[in-house]
């Protein structure tokens, strides 16, 4: 098995305070960031490929760019580590295993970009990752890792520990960045983007946790170490959380060049109970399906992207072939229909409907035309809202209907699924 | 201002917390989630009157802070039991069980989805995915997470619930 850098330390009793960090490497990174130059360190990050590991994809030196050179305004480095897409739990383990790495991966990005106060948004129901987490940031002011002049260096940074309150949409950086100023969690419309004009009017950069706890290793190691352990468009490891019909469900760090059957056959252990594959969605419940036979694809960006479906979360679901299909997106249907901040009409009308016509084919009263009008209300919307959200439920919605349509069409025409005949599903008149 | 009896007003020592929050921010509004975290830690939920007294500590409307509160799961607007469970209802925890999760807990509590019990002991939930799908089916109970739910672990938890 590759080196691990996210997961070094997980196995390790008492990871998450500062002496163990310590005994381990940590904070030399920080030690040695402080002797390069901000723009050096911009460098590097850049020389390493880093991409953004949140959902997105995006390049973290080229966001890191787009700071306006000039503005006498304040800048903020905000850590989203509101974890919330379907699938995905590897946020959780870093804040409860590593939070020191997560502070000093924090604290050089912030000496990178000028930034001398940070925010740290927390899920609210991640009690025990906020607690810990808590603990070493309390750990870090005492031994002069934040505060004033750290470890000598004469910069300056401040935390705040910010909890969120419950909404999957706030995990999107400019619905973020609304509820950290006190609001509902609404996105905002972009341009100008956040790191021109974000938290208070201000220049801000909002980078998830796994990405900001790689940026040590970057640093004492190397850019270009880093870069080739990936592809040529993203370098490194990232962490894969897997789930669903697995023998070892849990999280994984290999680098982004693992193949999805590596992933599931080598390291999840495979499908339980001696049953087959059927489908697995690869990037969190936002990511388009793949089939059973579609699993021979690297799971860097570029590779999942040019496989039809996207990296997204790496929040890896998997699915045997007692699953219905049907039954698994309404299931879905039901989360993006709760999850719609209300903001833009079609992602709000069109989560409902779509939610609607799946109970209804899912209670034995499917109409022929329902899975045409489902896509057909699914992609007239795509591309037309303020955030990715919705954009990011057309792609459940159309790769489910389109990879098993015959699924759809038996549930219509004969009242019932055919995986599991008899299956009565429990719900579909509530939210 | 009261609320069936209750005043709504926090001490002194929460009030400092009010202004060390407001402190905190480059924006004093910007405390208005942890000083409603705060509120419903005191109050139990966030009721019309603790909306309306949370805004004057922040010179909002309101209707403003009766939008965030609305906004969020995790602020109730009416009063929940001593306990609350949460059961993800979202697609790994559906895959492995959740239905059946729910279903049992509603027989063993007598309640249905988003009631509380007679005796003010428990609250059900259904949520969203808790991010937590390596241990489905799950679900949260008050702050903990807890996994690999089966009828007897479930049975477990309750017996502990005081």
């Amino acid at each position: 098995m590759a080196e691990l850098l996210l997961m070094r330390r997980f196995e390790i009793p008492d990871s998450h305070t500062l002496r163990v960090y310590r005994e381990t490497g940590g904070y030399q990174g920080l030690a040695q960031a402080f002797g390069m130059t901000p723009a050096a360190i911009l460098d590097e990050v850049k020389k390493s490929n880093l991409r953004g590991l949140g959902g997105a994809g995006f390049p973290t030196a080229v966001k890191w760019g787009f700071l306006p050179k000039d503005s006498p305004k304040p800048r903020y480095l905000v850590v989203n580590a509101d974890e919330g897409e379907p699938g995905t739990f590897k946020d959780r383990y870093l804040l409860e295993r590593d939070p020191h790495a997560l502070i000093e991966g924090m604290v050089i990005a912030a000496y990178a970009i000028g930034s001398h106060l940070s925010f740290v948004y927390i899920r609210g129901e991640y009690i025990k990752p906020f607690r810990i987490f808590s603990d070493a940031v309390h750990e870090a002011y005492e031994a002069g890792l934040l505060g004033k002049n750290l470890l000598g260096s004469g910069f300056d940074l401040n935390v705040i520990i910010h909890r969120g309150a419950g909404a999957y949409i706030c995990g999107e950086e400019t619905g973020l960045i609304s509820s950290l100023e006190g609001k509902k969690g609404w996105p905002k419309l972009k341009p100008p983007f956040p790191a021109v004009r974000g938290a208070f009017d201000c220049p801000t950069i909002v980078n998830n946790v796994e990405t900001l706890c790689h940026v040590p290793h970057i640093i004492t190691r190397g850019g270009e170490w880093f870069a080739a352990l990936g592809t040529k468009t993203q370098g490194g490891t990232r962490m894969y959380s897997v789930s669903g019909h697995v023998v070892r469900p849990g999280v994984y760090e290999l680098p982004v060049t693992a193949t999805l059957r590596e992933l599931i056959y080598d390291h999840a252990g495979g499908i339980p109970r001696g049953r087959r594959l059927k489908a697995v969605v690869p990037g969190g419940s936002s990511a388009q399906i793949l089939t059973a036979e579609e699993i021979d694809v690297t799971m860097d960006v570029d590779g999942l992207r040019d496989a039809g479906t996207m990296a997204g979360s790496a929040g890896v679901i998997v699915m045997d072939e007692s699953t219905c299909i049907p039954e698994a997106l309404w299931v879905l249907a039901r989360f993006y229909a709760h999850e719609s901040c209300g903001q833009c009409t079609p992602c709000r009308e069109s989560t409902g409907w779509v939610e609607k016509i799946l109970a209804r084919i899912l209670s034995g009263k499917g109409r022929p035309e329902d899975p045409d009008n489902l896509l057909d209300i699914a992609r007239r919307g795509a591309g037309t809202t303020i955030c990715a959200f919705y954009d990011g439920a057309v792609n459940p919605y159309v790769s489910y209907v389109e990879r098993f349509r015959s699924e759809f069409d038996y549930h219509i025409h004969h009242g019932e699924c055919d995986v599991q005949p008899g299956r009565v599903v429990t719900g579909l008149e509530t939210r | 201002m009261s609320f069936a009896g209750q005043m709504i007003a926090f001490t002194p020592t929460q009030l400092d917390e009010v202004r060390r929050l407001q402190a905190l921010y480059p924006d004093p509004r910007a405390a208005l989630l942890p000083v409603l975290q705060l509120a419903q830690e005191a109050f139990g939920f966030i009721s019309p009157d603790v909306e309306e007294y949370v805004a004057g500590l922040f010179d909002l409307s309101p209707a403003h802070v009766h939008e965030v509160v609305t906004f969020y799961t995790l602020f109730f607007t009416k009063p929940v039991g001593r306990h609350i469970l949460s059961v993800c209802r979202t697609l790994s925890c559906h895959l492995l069980g959740a239905p059946d999760v729910v279903a049992y807990l509603k027989e063993r509590l007598g309640i249905e989805v988003g009631e509380t019990t007679k005796d003010g002991m428990v609250t059900l939930f259904t949520v969203e995915c808790l991010c937590a799908c390596e241990m489905a089916p799950m679900m949260q109970v008050n702050d903990r997470y807890e996994g690999h739910l089966t009828r007897e672990k479930i049975d477990r938890i309750l017996e502990r619930l005081e």
